[in-house]
């Protein structure tokens, strides 16, 4: 099935079966693996991306349910890591592995957008949905903070 | 902390700059590889003489230092780099990092010694030689500036990136050329331990800015012309085969390439060799898999079919029971005692098995061409995974390039999987690269997990209330039961009568390292009957290990500190609790204060985490205290959540809906400290300060509750208390 994705402001046309997760349209077809698998099953948030602002797991998703929406992945949030959370993830040495930081990162620029200010509980809530095995956790809390002083 | 200017905190990270020449006759274009070369897409990766294998200096002094470890979040670039400007003495902002060259080393003698990555050994144990290059480096050039000024090299000074003698001076990037090529008579000694203006400070792990923006290339991330992609299902029940399969359903699905039984390759399989599966490859990951799916297979289960967790269980309680024939007397026999005492102490531990489940899934890149073959995969050894490829496509090692990508965790799983050998394998067959993908069921279903364990204590007290004689009788799981013993066998509280004895249950699973390995299950039983040890006999639980390693300065050391920095104590009202734990691994002496609250109901809330590590020297304490945070986030998910769920022979909880992970809200408040004996002795950081977690929560649980908590996950427990 032809569809035609909006990506980072770019206008893709792609062929693929319509049930195929958008995830997959990004990184196979499209070629942004930024946005990283990690289970297929919406747990572990390796995969979110904005749709039309929302946090969104792509992996979750078909690829039609997108077509005419605003899609940004990790390398639209900004175009030298400029975005609030990328300078706070940076400042903070918050990846380890990294792997999945792209989720984590586009989760947290989420809550940002909706709550400049947010409260730990408040972070807990928005970033429950993101799993870190290297166990980043702690500095994430941290560079989100961070990142709302430099938002301000 | 060091003072870093940020726009020069992005690194150059992968192979291809590495060797110069790794990537010659390989077409992949020009975005890609620039994404591939670069860990920062601003920079170039510097050019410049090549000192030694280790690193290369641009005419502007830039310093390019080659890591032959893989880089899977512990900040073994950023070690390795530290080691070499320290000798080398460059400034920090002046210092770049890659992965190292498998295939110079493999075929040119070894130059990096080694390049595996695991148990905790790229400071601990290889800083003598990442240290030696860099002296010897900096020597050449001290050398070459010498013999251009004609002085004797004893006059030249090496200082943050200048050479100099009177008053002739000149830059490392000006005499880097004449260097490379200055052979010395003798090669320097490193420098005395302590000694240093940069091993000891902060530094900011290098491999940060490329990790925010998505442009840091994994195994899975790898893209190259004319690539398929392959789903692979091994058998669910380890040890099974493919005894038929109908791939036709598959086959008329759109993209299918080609559907592939792989065969094993022999009767008894070791970590990498192949196992019996079947393969789809595709035009697209999502093709190859939806494919997979439709592929009827029947499979021989072998004899692992009939096995479960429960069954296995059972057969070790009934074990811990008995004598084992496994003896390793460590001072006096405890027998005689503990059967005259009519009140003798006995308890009795479990953990289960666990998976590692890095975040990014094992996934590997192979394309086997005419004249090259050429590798990305999960790896914790790039040289080992260069003589596997070799070995699987039949090639000369010569042949073999093996491509460093960044590793999305590996935590002891990355040497322990055949997925390149699949993706070998599968190229071969068809002609084309091919990217495989475990999806994360397939991970946790064909992972070497970590064993489980379970303990047997008995312990006999004397009149002041400490044990005058104790036995330990641990049961392991057959394939490595000497991860039984780390910590176990040998204990440092010094009890007159001791007797460590080991059974095997049995069991098909296979096993392997995970972060810890042996250590990490084996605290939470050993570190709780010593608080029933200490508690049975009125004593107070930090005191009792005080008193117990007197003389052992490592030990001391971490404990002493543990009592003026956590206000550890037994007097907090009920549903509160403090525990402590101490657990020696990978040459590390660590401890643990837990606070936790738990509510009448039962509801766990851990309020904080003390750790005090002891692990003889600290290179980096900034990176070192990320690594200590991340330790005990490791073990507070499987404490908690974990437990592989095995029945009918296989792992049924294989992805995160049923195998559950800490998350965000879940992690308490750590606090790290370092009580470092600093006294040329090393041990590691990478996985050291997960092993006393465990017990120092479930000591906690305890002091809040009256509950021990004798198995994990510890959520699975009543904690209710009146």
């Amino acid at each position: 099935m032809k569809l035609t994705l909006n990506v980072n402001g770019a206008t893709h046309e792609v062929d693929v079966e319509a049930e195929t997760p958008l995830l997959w349209v990004l990184r196979d077809t499209i070629g942004l693996t930024g946005t990283k698998y990690g289970c297929g099953i919406a747990e572990c948030g390796a995969c979110m991306i904005h749709l039309d602002g929302q946090p969104t797991k792509a992996c979750n998703l078909n690829a039609a349910a997108a077509a005419g929406k605003k899609i940004v992945t990790i390398e639209g949030l900004s175009k030298d890591r400029s975005h609030p959370i990328q300078k706070a993830w940076i400042e903070h040495t918050v990846p380890q592995c990294g792997y999945c930081q792209s989720g984590q990162i586009m989760s947290a620029a989420a809550l940002l957008q909706k709550n400049p200010k947010p409260t730990d509980r408040q972070i807990d809530e928005a970033m429950a949905g993101n799993i870190c095995r290297c166990g980043t956790y702690l500095q994430i809390r941290e560079a989100i903070h961070a990142a709302a002083k430099i938002g301000a | 902390m060091t003072n870093v200017d940020l726009s020069r905190r992005s690194f150059v990270t992968s192979a291809l700059a590495a060797g110069g020449g790794l990537m010659l006759g390989f077409h992949v274009p020009v975005a890609q590889a620039a994404n591939l070369v670069m860990g920062d897409a601003s920079k170039a990766p510097a050019e410049g003489p090549e000192i030694n294998a280790w690193l290369t200096i641009d005419p502007k002094g830039v310093v390019t230092v080659r890591t032959p470890h893989t880089e899977m979040g512990q900040g073994g670039m950023t070690s390795v780099a530290q080691l070499i400007a320290e000798e080398l003495n460059v400034p920090w902002k002046d210092v770049r990092a890659v992965l190292a060259d498998a295939n110079r080393h493999v075929n040119r003698g070894q130059e990096y010694k080694d390049m595996s990555t695991g148990s905790s050994n790229l400071v601990r144990n290889r800083h003598p030689h990442i240290m030696q290059a860099g002296a010897s480096a900096r020597e050449r050039l001290r050398e070459a500036a010498a013999l251009k000024w004609g002085v004797p090299r004893a006059q030249v000074k090496a200082e943050q990136g200048m050479l100099s003698a009177g008053s002739n001076k000149g830059t490392y990037g000006e005499f880097a050329s004449a260097a490379a090529s200055v052979k010395l008579a003798e090669e320097p000694k490193i420098k005395a331990y302590g000694d240093w203006w940069l091993l000891g400070k902060d530094a900011p792990r290098m491999d940060v800015a490329v990790k925010v923006d998505g442009s840091a290339i994994y195994p899975i991330d790898v893209r190259v012309p004319g690539m398929v992609y392959a789903a692979v299902k091994a058998c669910p029940v380890p040890g099974g085969k493919v005894k038929s399969f109908d791939a036709s359903a598959a086959k008329e699905r759109p993209g299918v390439v080609a559907v592939i039984e792989l065969k094993q390759s022999k009767d008894k399989l070791a970590n990498s060799d192949l196992r019996s599966a079947v393969a789809v490859v595709a035009d697209s990951f999502y093709r190859a898999k939806t494919a997979l799916d439709l592929v009827k297979i029947e499979w021989d289960f072998g004899p692992g079919a009939s096995m479960s967790f429960a069954a296995m269980d059972k057969q070790a309680v009934d074990l811990m029971g008995k004598e084992a024939k496994h003896v390793e007397e460590v001072r006096g026999d405890p027998r005689p005692l503990l059967a005259a005492d009519g009140k003798a102490i006995k308890s009795e531990f479990m953990r289960p098995y666990e998976a590692h489940a890095p975040m990014c899934p094992p996934s590997a890149v192979a394309h086997v061409a005419k004249d090259r073959v050429d590798v990305w995969s999960f790896t914790q050894d790039v040289s080992a995974l260069l003589r596997l490829t070799a070995n699987q496509a039949g090639r000369d090692t010569k042949d073999v390039f093996v491509h460093a990508t960044y590793q999305g965790g590996a935590f002891g799983l990355g040497n322990a999987v055949d997925l390149p050998r699949q993706a070998v394998e599968l190229s071969k067959q068809v002609g084309k690269p091919v990217k495989v993908i475990w999806t994360r069921e397939e991970d946790t279903a064909q992972a070497r997990s970590r064993p489980p364990v379970w303990a047997h204590f008995e312990a006999s007290l004397d009149e002041k209330g400490l044990p005058k004689a104790m036995l330990s009788r641990a049961v392991a799981e057959p394939n490595v039961p000497a991860y039984a013993d780390r910590g176990i066998a040998n204990i440092p509280y010094a009890i007159p009568h001791y007797r460590y004895e080991r059974h095997v249950a049995a069991s098909h699973m296979p096993v392997g390292p995970n972060r810890a390995p042996g250590s990490n299950s084996n605290g939470f039983l050993m570190e709780q009957f010593i608080d029933e040890m200490a508690l049975a006999g009125g004593w107070d639980p930090l005191e009792w290990r005080i008193k117990m390693t007197e003389g052992n300065e490592r030990w001391q050391r971490v404990l002493l500190k543990m009592k003026e920095v956590a206000g550890f104590t037994t007097k907090l009202p009920k549903g509160q609790g403090m525990g402590v734990a101490v657990v020696e691994s990978h040459g590390s002496t660590v401890g643990v204060c837990a606070t936790v609250e738990v509510s009448r109901r039962g509801s766990l809330s851990i309020e904080k985490i003390v750790v005090v590590s002891n692990t003889g020297y600290v290179i980096n304490p900034r990176a070192a205290h990320e690594q200590v945070k991340g330790c005990v986030a490791w073990e507070l998910s499987h404490v908690l959540h974990g437990g592989l769920d095995i029945r009918e022979g296989r792992v049924n909880n294989v992805n995160f809906n049923n195998y559950k992970m800490l998350r965000l809200p879940d992690m308490p408040k750590v606090e790290s400290h370092f009580a470092m004996s600093e006294d040329k002795w090393w041990g590691g950081f990478g996985e050291t300060a997960g092993p006393p977690t465990p017990p120092a929560v479930a000591n906690a649980i305890f002091a809040a509750t009256g509950k021990r908590v004798r198995s994990t996950p510890i959520l699975k427990h009543d904690l209710s208390w009146a």
